[in-house]
């Protein structure tokens, strides 16, 4: 079998046999003789002084072993970082202690204040009920613009005015610009905040082994070593006596990318009794102690002239961070979202300020997308109310306004360089599946039955492949970002590949061992792809950013590359040439030209441990680790288009189409980006239409569970119409720039921009997110009687 | 925060209604009926319902399923599942809106596990089935270890989450009465998008004799307020009058005039709203229903 041609096909994915027969191994699959169940006890409040615990009743309950309290265990449980730290001299940033069980005050509702240890998982929770706490609850905050008010309840004494960071960035003078421009048109732009639902909620699993100190941690997460690294640094336990291990994950969409208190209470308190603990997530406290995503308020003002050109963009954000900094939050609503206005857009004159408030809410950190949906966002709905000020065609004003095509690096205002990119490509590509002027007149005959369709565009970029470990780490990186493989050829030929990435859904076993397989000649059973271990590879990042082919995937090919290299010389020794003379292809080292010299694959790997004809010096085996650190981000692109259907006495909104041409460079298995960007799109589209997490002023989540937050199902949607246009990077050899995040970033402009065109003869120029049916019914409401009372003035003057 | 898991309870599983009963008074009202469990359940979860016992109605013989009557009613045991009613050839022929409300339901997984005798007896203000029994006039059987009787559908819902169930009943079945030549009958609603619950459900019933004149009309509404309520002052409007555009509009305008300013108001819908969509929906289940009935 020739195996060269599986880049770029649509391998079925190895990882699913195991999963959907039931052989997944979760975190809850795994069991540990003796093992105990840890439950813990959580604030019912947004805001309050903890006065007393009361353990006594708990711990003498039936099947309980101990509890403990923040106080108790203070020191051993140290202070959560935040990853991410803004400058201090110029964004002014604070990072207040943040004790994983909290013992003076709870600062939003789920906050931990003790953990209960029992023979069960229902003696546990029994004893929850048990734990008497006397709080004193103090007035809450939960609106992030509000919280910075004069007299707002402060959440931490040491962030004044709840202020965690007062960021900014620009290019060029917008000021300056809105002064020349012939139109300014302004909008205050809410970004509403999500929660994440994975399908698998979190869970932990800890074992410590006192004789030779080693802890061992299963947990739910995204990056194991950085918890590993982590968990270290806070509570001082030997880093190379902790290993971390991510089983089967099931999703995380950011919310597993954090060192999580729960995962240092467990491995604490695993070492204190020296028993095996378990800690697993019910969906009620996964919507309360898991992160949520988004919450910005955004002020947003876009300059140009009076035929089209876009001369400048200002946006101030109020960024809800929650009652605590999570690992990567102070980096979301700044660096990834700041640097992303420009657009693909060539306006240069860019003003973005961004305050990190602290509230008396969940911590808010990345959710797919993280920073960069609510930049495209605003971008794309303020290009489209510009479009619609001026009285132009809102495609027409974005071709103007397009960077031009380009393929080896494009500099930006604001300081960074796109990789390739084409726009105009994109956008002609969502045009063949998608027939405007024919939409057009379906609309205008649509309204004359009085239905109402619009049709929205989000012309998108993102940045990808995170990250230039260098670049990063100014910007307040704690981290490198780089990425790490090792490739060890057995004798036999077959391969394990070990990736630093961390896949939980993305399907890193079938495409990394596509890229071997397709590399070594070697069909793709011989290769096995193992993650998410510190014990048994080398030091990784893990995934996220759609980071693990763009960079994961080339920290493979080099040592695809070395491995290949010694073989060469093993091969050539063995063919009495030089290495230089030696090709390799299809799984065969040979010599041009001379047919009979002809090694297989299997028989070089079985040499190079035989090792008795090798080169002089050469060491035996055939191994190699690789560390690749890019030079640059990816910067993916794309053009999505939906329509949108409203019921006019009604307000039910549904998403009617939805055409998707995305941008992502090469594609190592087309299906798995489907299926990526479809899950996106469901995810973008959620947004848009239907979830919404809301906090009562005194801090109690209204919409704790899937019964009251509407997580999107299939029947929300009509089939998604996907394509793409291939625009390789030259930040990898591979040219591919990742596929995790596209249609959440492009998914929710398209669709509140295909709503407001629905409504635009209304007088309607923007809308909120949820697009709830009783929004909808009230916006049109209200915008019917306004026009009613325009015409009666209109006719009074007229008499 | 609750973890997910119940309070201790006692697990009971009689064979008859009489044990049953017997065993719900034993507990003095602190025991619970476990029918399809997708109310209780969840409930006790959350730890909102915590019963001494549970009394699983799973072996009680009889109270599973529908039966046509040589009158031309339908009995249906209590213990028959959302399913079962979706799938039911007598039920989409003789009062198909039963199944079409049933089929509305929350998911799969509900509707496999799901009961009408649940439904019913759980009162969920935003319940689907309620609105249809109300519609369809379902007489709704009540037995206890020592009497049996029979609720008038209009009279059985009294208030969130009551309804005229004495503590130690059982709702064993619902007979629906035949609906006649020229009826027809529909449910339509306004889901909740998280819950798939009804933000408003309305179901009618209508009987349209040969001259196109609504003979009878009945309207149960659901998710508005408090309890599902039948729309009387809807139904006179549209009694004795062909069913024009206009007639409907009026009726509707009058659906849900029994739930003055009791319409439910939370993070899913506003009174005002919940008011709007009631009269819209009334004019939908009323035209629906209406062009079931000249068919
Ligand atoms: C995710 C989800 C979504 C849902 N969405 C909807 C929806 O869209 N529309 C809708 O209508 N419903 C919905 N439901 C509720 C569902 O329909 C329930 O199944 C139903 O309300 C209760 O029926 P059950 O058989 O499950 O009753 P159970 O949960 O077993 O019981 C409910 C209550 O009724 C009592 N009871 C049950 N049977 C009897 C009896 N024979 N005699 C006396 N008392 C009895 C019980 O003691 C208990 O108090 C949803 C439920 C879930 C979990």
């Amino acid at each position: 079998m020739t195996t060269e041609t599986l880049i770029g096909q649509e391998v079925k994915r190895v990882e699913d046999h195991a999963l959907i027969t039931g052989r997944g191994q979760y975190v809850d699959d795994l069991r540990l003789p003796g093992l105990l169940h840890l439950a813990l006890v959580r604030s019912p409040y947004g805001h309050a002084k903890i006065n007393r615990i009361d353990v006594s009743a708990a711990a003498n309950a039936d099947g309980v072993v101990s509890v403990f309290t923040g106080a108790d265990l203070a020191e051993q449980l140290g202070s959560l970082p935040a990853g991410w730290l803004l400058d201090e001299e110029t964004a002014g940033m604070k990072a207040p202690e943040h004790p994983p069980l909290a013992f003076e005050k709870v600062r939003y509702v789920g906050d931990a204040v003790a953990a209960v240890v029992a023979n069960s998982p229902a003696a546990a929770s029994d004893a929850v009920a048990l734990v008497e706490v006397d709080y004193e609850p103090l007035d809450a905050v939960t609106d992030a613009e509000k919280a910075t008010a004069d007299g707002a309840p402060i959440v931490h004494d040491d962030a004044p005015g709840n202020l965690a960071f007062d960021w900014s960035v620009g290019a060029g003078d917008y000021e300056a610009a809105a002064a020349e421009a012939d139109v300014v048109v302004s909008e205050r732009i809410i970004n509403q905040r999500l929660i994440p639902n994975p399908m698998e909620a979190r869970g932990i699993m800890a074992d410590y082994n006192g004789g030779t100190d080693q802890l061992t941690i299963w947990t739910s997460t995204q990056i194991p070593h950085l918890v590993r690294l982590l968990f270290s640094l806070v509570t001082g336990h030997p880093e190379h006596k902790v290993r971390v291990v991510a089983p089967d994950v099931g999703g995380g969409f950011g919310c597993k990318l954090y060192l999580y208190a729960e995962e240092v209470i467990c491995g604490i308190v695993a070492k204190q009794l020296e028993r095996p603990v378990k800690w697993i997530e019910s969906r009620t406290e996964n919507y309360v102690a898991t992160t949520h995503g988004r919450d910005h308020i955004a002020d947003a003002e876009i300059c140009g002239t009076s035929d089209g050109i876009v001369t400048g963009l200002k946006v101030h954000v109020y960024a809800n961070l929650g009652g605590y900094l999570s690992t990567f939050a102070p980096a979301i609503p700044t660096i990834l979202f700041g640097l992303m206005l420009g657009g693909c857009y060539k306006f240069e004159n860019l003003s973005c300020t961004v305050k990190g408030v602290f509230t008396n809410t969940t911590p808010v950190d990345a959710y797919r997308g993280a920073g960069r949906p609510e930049a495209t966002y605003v971008v794309e709905r303020m290009m489209e109310r510009y479009a619609h000020e001026i009285g132009r065609d809102v495609l027409g004003v974005r071709r103007r306004n397009f960077v031009r095509p380009f393929k080896r690096g494009h500099d930006m205002p604001i300081g960074v360089t796109y990789d390739s990119g084409n726009y105009q490509g994109a956008l002609a590509a969502a045009l063949d599946k998608f027939d405007y002027q024919a939409f057009r007149a379906e609309q205008r005959a649509a309204r004359r039955e009085g239905k109402l369709l619009g049709v929205g565009f989000s012309t998108y970029i993102e940045i990808c492949g995170m990250a230039p470990s260098a670049v990063a780490g100014a910007l307040g990186a704690g981290a490198g970002l780089w990425e790490s493989s090792t490739v060890r050829v057995h004798p036999t030929g077959t391969v394990t590949v070990f990736t630093g990435t961390s896949p939980h859904g993305q399907g890193h076993e079938t495409t990394l061992a596509q890229i071997t397989s397709s590399r070594l000649g070697i069909p793709m059973e011989n290769v096995e792809v193992v993650h998410g271990d510190t014990e048994r590879h080398q030091f990784g990042t893990g995934t996220f950013g759609s980071r693990s082919l763009a960079v994961g995937g080339e920290a493979l090919m080099m040592s695809l590359d070395k491995v290949i290299d010694k073989a060469k010389q093993i091969a050539a020794h063995e063919m009495g040439v030089d290495s230089k003379q030696v090709s390799f292809e299809n799984g065969t080292f040979y010599v041009e030209d001379i047919q009979e010299r002809e090694i297989p694959w299997g028989d070089v790997a079985l040499g190079a441990y035989w090792a008795k004809n090798l080169p002089d010096g050469l060491e035996p085996g055939l191994e190699a680790v690789s560390f690749f650190d890019p030079q640059n981000f990816t910067w993916p692109f794309g053009t999505h288009v939906a329509v949108i259907e409203i019921d006019e006495m009604t307000g039910e909104t549904k998403l009617a189409r939805y055409v998707a041409i995305d941008d992502v460079g090469n594609v190592i298995n087309p299906m798995i980006v489907d299926g990526m960007v479809h899950g996106g799109i469901a995810q973008g589209v959620g947004q848009a239409l239907q979830e919404c997490a809301v906090y009562s002023d005194d801090g109690q989540l209204m919409t704790g569970s899937m019964m009251d937050y509407a997580v999107p199902t299939a029947e929300d949607f009509p089939n998604f119409e996907t394509g793409r246009t291939v625009t390789p990077t030259t930040v990898n050899s591979l040219g591919a720039k990742g596929a995790g995040e596209t249609g959440t970033i492009a998914a929710s402009p398209a669709v509140v921009n295909a709503a407001v065109d629905a409504l635009k003869h209304l007088g309607v120029t923007h809308l909120n997110m949820p697009l709830s049916a009783e929004k909808m019914w009230r916006t049109i409401q209200d915008a019917k009687e306004a026009r009613r009372a325009r015409r009666s003035a209109a006719a009074r003057r007229g008499n | 925060m609750t973890t997910g898991v119940t309070d201790p309870f006692a697990y009971h599983a009689p064979t008859t209604v009489r044990e049953a009963s017997q065993a719900l008074l034993r507990y003095r009202g602190d025991a619970k009926v476990l029918a399809g469990g997708h109310s209780l359940i969840p409930m006790m979860k959350l730890r909102i319902a915590s019963p001494q016992a549970i009394v699983d109605l799973r072996n009680v013989e009889g109270l599973k399923g529908i039966t046509a009557n040589d009158d031309g009613s339908i009995t249906i045991g209590s213990m028959t599942t959302y399913y079962e009613l979706i799938t039911s050839d007598v039920i989409n022929s003789n009062a198909s809106s039963i199944a079409e409300a049933a089929s509305q339901v929350a998911d799969t997984q509900v509707r496999n596990w799901g009961t009408i005798g649940g439904s019913l007896a759980h009162a969920d203000p935003a319940g689907d089935l309620p609105a249809v029994a109300v519609a369809l006039g379902f007489e709704i059987h009540a037995a206890s270890a020592r009497s049996q009787r029979t609720i008038a559908s209009d009279r059985f819902f009294r208030g969130y989450l009551e309804t005229a169930l004495r503590p130690n009943e059982i709702l064993t079945g619902v007979t629906v009465p035949a609906q006649g030549a020229g009826s027809g009958d529909a449910y339509v609603k306004l889901a909740n998008k998280a819950s798939h619950y009804a933000i408003v459900g309305v179901a009618a019933s209508l009987t349209i004799d040969d001259g196109g004149i609504c003979t009878s009309a009945r309207i149960g509404i659901t998710g508005a307020g408090p309890h599902a309520v039948r729309s009387r002052r809807a139904e006179r409007i549209l009694v004795g009058k062909e069913l024009n555009e206009s007639v409907v509009n009026r009726a509707a305008q009058r659906g849900g005039a029994e739930i003055a300013g009791l319409f439910n108001d939370d993070v899913h819908a506003s009174a005002e709203y919940r008011e709007a969509m009631t009269q819209v929906y009334t004019a939908r289940a009323v035209n629906a229903a209406a062009e079931r009935a000249m068919n």
